[in-house]
């Protein structure tokens, strides 16, 4: 039987290294770096100056996203119907909520908007939706830990439920407490399945 | 159903400014349930528990079995406890699938929960992640969907540096519209797989199709054009009647961009004629609970073929002309049609009609 959609790109960010396919591109600690993020930010090219804007678990999502579609071809000026973007992950967007909480303590409180905006999980599939002009489904699930079993089982429902959708980009993609964990697939329906 | 819950509050949660909102009270519900073995819960589980409670009470279904799944749509559950940044367990009760594992818990399902956080769109986000699970996956028989949201300093006060609050009550879809309330909910909606050969009782509330569709425009504005919402409207009634929707129940938070947002993309979709409600203006909008919540009071107003009203639009008036139901009317549609949208650029639309002799 043929499969459902293949897995065309895979990349892996952690607080080491940074993985696409499988081979490593980049250590952590071989520049004389600022921050990580920014650091393969610069060592892939990105130029996309809203990056610098947003939260780190934003930065972490859109680094993946750039990772996994480098190489592919597709339209980037019209959006997308048929590609979709499924993250999950444990810690929602506490990373970003914990920075936030500092901001309206009693004795220092000056909310900001532009923080506050990235209190949502799901803020990230927007921002990659944005970059790449996406225009399906997208989704944000939270789990304890990175559990295969039921991340594939929400992408092969993606998939069955809604046939028009061609590509899904999909995976976790967690920051918590200074902790990178991005593990994000490109997969592409098998036309012939 | 008529009157507001939305009220002004003043110096509460140490927030500076006053707001207009939808709280619980402790009179209203219990706040603080704890576990059989005497374990406290927050606010937010307390809710979700009651909640549940209730549906498997009403649906005569067991929560322990393993044939049961629970998934809990919220978008910060516990994000008070961060304040108390010294205390470790109140630091592990901010994570989401913590406090789903406790709710969960609470009734012995041996599944793991799942968390669906989409911003506002979670509620029916998640309903479709349920109708795909009874779909695709033959280990569950039931559902469980909770909706859940307590508010706190966390989220009033974000809400305000956006300016995106109305001092007074709000006024869904009104020309004079300023802004949105918050409210505080906890909704159960249990779905359960139907099979083909059995018929359903009359009255069964069925959901037939749901979309979820991506602006790819602005993480926290709505499209002026309504595009994702318009994609998620054409997928659910490609294939249906749309003669037969009693009323489209949309999200309405009584923001400038929403409703004009919502007017475009129904419009668009050639829907501008039904009858249109938002509920907003009963109890505010309640993030993760709303989509749930709206599901369930407007199933039950099918049921008794009812429309009801946008309670607090006095003068409707958004991008596009709607036909904003302005009061309480009958109806013989069988059918109703949910919208929803939200941060992120994501929007829903989930279809629901009436089983009934015809």
């Amino acid at each position: 039987m043929e499969q459902l959609f293949d897995i065309i790109a895979t990349c892996r960010i952690s607080d080491k290294e940074v993985l696409v396919n499988q081979e490593s591109i980049l250590h952590h600690g071989q520049e004389n770096e600022q921050d990580w993020l920014s650091t393969i930010y610069h060592h892939i090219g990105l130029q996309y100056p809203k990056f610098f804007k947003m939260d780190r678990l934003c930065k972490a999502g859109i680094l993946g996203a750039e990772l996994l579609l480098k190489d592919y071809t597709y339209d980037h000026e019209t959006v997308k119907e048929d590609w979709g973007i499924i993250l999950m992950n444990a810690a929602s967007s506490l990373d970003n909520d914990r920075h936030y909480q500092e901001t309206i303590s009693e004795d220092n409180y000056y909310p900001s908007p532009a923080v506050f905006v990235y209190t949502l999980a799901n803020i990230v599939t927007g921002e990659i939706a944005i970059r790449h002009k996406i225009g399906g489904e997208s989704s944000f699930y939270v789990m304890p830990d990175f559990d295969e079993e039921l991340m594939r089982e929400l992408l092969v429902q993606a998939f069955n439920a809604d046939p028009k959708l061609t590509h899904i980009l999909y995976g976790w993609a967690n920051v918590d407490h200074d902790l990178y964990d991005v593990r994000m697939f490109f997969c592409r329906r098998n036309m012939k399945a | 159903m008529g009157e507001s819950h939305l009220q002004s509050y003043s110096g509460y949660w140490g927030i500076p400014e006053p707001f207009f909102a939808s709280l619980f009270d402790e009179n209203d519900i219990d706040l603080h349930r704890s576990s059989s073995q005497g374990q406290a819960y927050r606010r937010f589980e307390s809710i979700a528990i009651t909640a549940a409670e209730s549906a498997f009470q009403r649906a005569e279904i067991n929560p322990d079995s393993k044939n049961v799944l629970f998934i809990i749509s919220t978008t910060k559950g516990n994000v008070e406890q961060l304040e108390k940044s010294q205390n470790p367990d109140s630091q592990c009760d901010a994570y989401l699938w913590h406090s789903a594992q406790r709710i969960a818990g609470h009734f012995h399902n041996p599944n793991t929960p799942i968390v669906v956080s989409n911003a506002c769109i979670s509620g029916c986000a998640a309903q479709l992640t349920a109708f795909n699970m009874l779909q695709y996956n033959d280990l569950y028989k039931h559902v469980i969907v909770i909706g859940a949201e307590v508010l706190s300093k966390f989220i009033i006060s974000g809400f305000q540096s956006f300016k995106a609050l109305s001092p007074e009550r709000c006024k869904p879809f009104d020309a004079n519209r300023c802004g949105l309330n918050l409210g505080e909910a906890a909704a159960a909606i249990i779905y359960s797989k139907s099979s083909e050969t059995e018929s359903l009782p009359d009255d069964t509330i069925i959901m037939e199709a749901g979309a979820v569709c991506n602006d790819a425009n602005h993480i926290s504005g709505p499209s002026r054009t309504g595009e994702g919402l318009l994609r998620a409207i054409h997928k659910v009634t490609k294939d249906f009647d749309t003669k037969r929707i009693a009323f489209i129940n949309a999200h309405g938070t009584a923001t400038l961009y929403n409703d004009d947002m919502e007017s475009v993309a129904i419009n668009r979709a050639g829907l501008q004629d039904i009858p249109v409600n938002s509920l907003k203006g009963y109890y505010g909008h309640t993030l993760g609970a709303a989509g749930v919540m709206e599901v369930i009071l407007s199933s039950i107003a099918l049921q008794n073929h009812n429309v009801l009203s946008s309670l607090g639009t006095e003068n409707p008036g958004t991008a596009m002309p709607l036909n904003v139901c302005m009061r309480n009317s009958n109806t013989n549609g069988d059918a109703f049609l949910k919208l929803i949208s939200g941060f992120g650029g994501s929007n829903a639309a989930l279809l629901f009609t009436l089983n009934q002799q015809r």
